[in-house]
């Protein structure tokens, strides 16, 4: 019977390209296969995909498995799972990778249970264990409050890993790979389910995730209309603003903005936090940032242990004057 | 309409970052004192999309939970916001499982309930922070699932499903009886009325051990794990944030303003 062998990484593709955390995956990827000695492999599965795979050489990979098919548009549990399965008992990956995206979300466990192996979400540090040759896997639990190292002895081994934890290599765009393609046969009547309709809620200006600067309100801005002054100060300092969750969940701000273990991970040079507490829960969105800022009137609020610099005292005073200094500063 | 709601019982996540305490020997989690458990905040708004599709078509909703000390007056909440039944999966066995071990003793729950049109699953718990049990169950029953739903129709034996993306949302149609996560843009859940709670007080919960949904000893909890823990920490806090004062409010905002200047930060 063959063998588990090489590591692969799941690359999901956005707008014809390659989405940045399948870059991601493939740096880390390529080190942890280095680390064995062994094939680091892609998976890409679309339609109309197979342009991608120069560019999952170019990020790292050795070999890139494409399962190119119509019905597999867009991303559905019964077109997708089948797809990567099929992939998996063929190229016998010791090591699966995949993102911590929405996709990634819903594949990983589904994909896991049918193989009867175990996965971990949302990992933020992945290594080869010197003496077992297994993958340790660390994540944050507990929203953040603590960090758990898993390993487990059956394969393939399935990680996810959030946004943002890994570095890309260097693309280089000389080295060349095998392409295999593989059919995805699916059968469009086992097909259970339909996507009948994408909706982008869009917002002005910069991305978040693209954003160097950030400004995030929290359940102290009270409502709506102190979300206007921190866009104002986002288009000031040429960022975008962000949420925690509360903001969301009351509708004062669109749930696109929130920042967060089951929002957006940002890793901007600044984060000023407004009125947030600081939960784990919202710091799991932004603790890749160094530089966090944080405006409270509660000298106790966990934000000032994860903050550089602070104000301790009302944002509806101590924002203003803020706002208006920096704009000072900028202009001269 | 059948509904059932996966329920988790776990340390409140809103208590203070403050008290919490790892015991990294025992690899576990030291409950912070005084804190009462309460109900995952995902599987809150489980319940709740439950409810509201009861609100409009009526139904009946079972609610199951598992663990061991499952407090009464936290697993009966969904009861006083308006489920019918609670099933408890609760004995010793059930505790320290994973994912695996987790879905499979749910799962065979829900085969022993036997009619569902549709079952409910936080997104993930507020413990562990997986999101697997949900697509776990679904897998070994055989049904399909849709992850992440912010909003649900159900008409003509379909569910619509707003699912959660990166940038928005897609809308999916899925055939019953059907899997689905909930996130929390779903909306929050209602609060128990007085009524409710009355009413919850009437029902007994059906306790059911192991041996009552065949579920051998060695599939149970901790000895059904296939994930081996190897180590729970906490991350070390750098803590040291200079804390810029002023005479008022505004002149620390001033000051501030300037220090991030000063620190090349604007």
């Amino acid at each position: 019977m063959a063998e588990y062998s090489g590591v692969m990484v799941h690359a999901e593709a956005e707008e014809g390209k390659l989405a940045a955390i399948a870059t991601e995956l493939l740096g880390c990827g390529r080190r942890l296969a280095d680390d064995l000695g062994e094939e680091l492999s892609a998976v890409i599965v679309g339609s109309g995909v197979s342009n991608l795979a120069a560019e999952a050489f170019a990020s790292g990979a050795d070999k890139v498995y494409l399962v190119d098919d119509a019905l597999l548009q867009d991303y559905q549990t019964d077109t997708h799972v089948p797809a990567v399965e099929k992939v998996v008992r063929q190229a016998m990956p010791r090591i699966l990778l995949l993102g911590q995206t929405s996709i990634g979300r819903d594949l990983a466990p589904r994909l896991a249970f049918r193989l009867e192996t175990t996965a971990t979400m949302d990992c933020i540090e992945l290594d080869i264990d010197p003496g077992s040759k297994r993958l340790r896997r660390t994540k944050p639990v507990y929203g953040g409050n603590a960090r758990a190292v898993f390993t487990s002895e059956l394969d393939p081994q399935i990680a996810t890993v959030r946004t943002k934890a890994m570095t890309p290599l260097a693309p280089d765009t000389s080295r060349k790979g095998e392409v295999v393609n593989v059919a995805a046969g699916l059968d469009s009547s086992k097909v259970r389910t339909r996507v009948l309709e994408k909706v982008k809620q869009e917002v002005e200006g910069i991305s978040l995730e693209a954003a160097n600067v950030v400004i995030s309100g929290g359940r102290g801005m009270g409502g709506a209309e102190g979300f206007k002054q921190l866009e104002e100060l986002a288009k000031m300092l040429k960022g975008a603003m962000g949420a925690s969750r509360p903001p969301c969940d009351n509708g004062w701000v669109p749930d696109v903005l929130q920042v967060g273990l089951t929002g957006k991970i940002v890793a901007p040079d600044l984060y000023i936090a407004v009125a947030l507490s600081g939960s784990s829960q919202h710091m799991a969105g932004c603790s890749g940032c160094k530089n966090i800022v944080a405006i409270n009137k509660d000298p106790e609020a966990n934000i000032f242990r994860e903050a550089r610099f602070g104000v301790v005292g009302d944002w509806k005073k101590v924002l203003p004057a803020f706002s208006a200094k920096v704009k000072e500063l900028l202009a001269g | 309409m059948n509904m059932i709601v996966c329920v988790k019982q776990v340390i409140d996540p809103e208590a203070p970052p403050s008290s919490f305490r790892v015991d990294e020997a025992g690899k576990k989690v030291v409950p912070p004192a005084g804190v009462p458990p309460v109900i995952s905040p995902f599987d809150e708004n489980a319940v709740e999309a439950a409810l509201r599709i009861k609100d409009v078509q009526g139904g009946k909703i079972t609610v199951i939970s598992m663990g061991v000390n499952l407090l009464r007056e936290v697993v009966k909440k969904p009861l006083s916001m308006g489920a019918d039944e609670l099933v408890l999966l609760e004995d010793e066995a059930f505790a320290g499982g994973d994912s695996w071990s987790n879905a499979r003793a749910l799962a065979l729950a829900i085969k022993k309930i036997g009619v569902y049109d549709l079952i409910f699953c936080g997104r993930q718990a507020a413990d562990w922070d997986e999101g697997q049990v949900g697509s776990g169950i679904a897998e070994m029953l055989g049904l399909p699932g849709v992850t992440l739903a912010r909003k649900i129709d159900v008409s003509d034996g379909k569910a619509r499903v707003e699912q959660v993306t990166a940038d928005g949302y897609e809308v999916v149609e899925v055939s019953l009886p059907a899997l689905i996560t909930v996130s929390n843009e779903l909306g929050e859940a209602r609060y128990p009325t007085i009524k409710g709670i009355m009413a919850a007080k009437k029902i007994e919960p059906i306790v059911w051990k192991p041996a009552d949904i065949g579920l051998e000893p060695e599939q149970a909890g901790a000895a059904g794990r296939k994930i081996i823990l190897q180590k729970l920490y906490q991350p070390v806090h750098e803590g040291k944030c200079e804390i810029i004062e002023g005479e008022s409010p505004e002149e620390a905002g001033a000051k501030l303003a300037l220090k991030l200047r000063e620190a090349k930060l604007l």
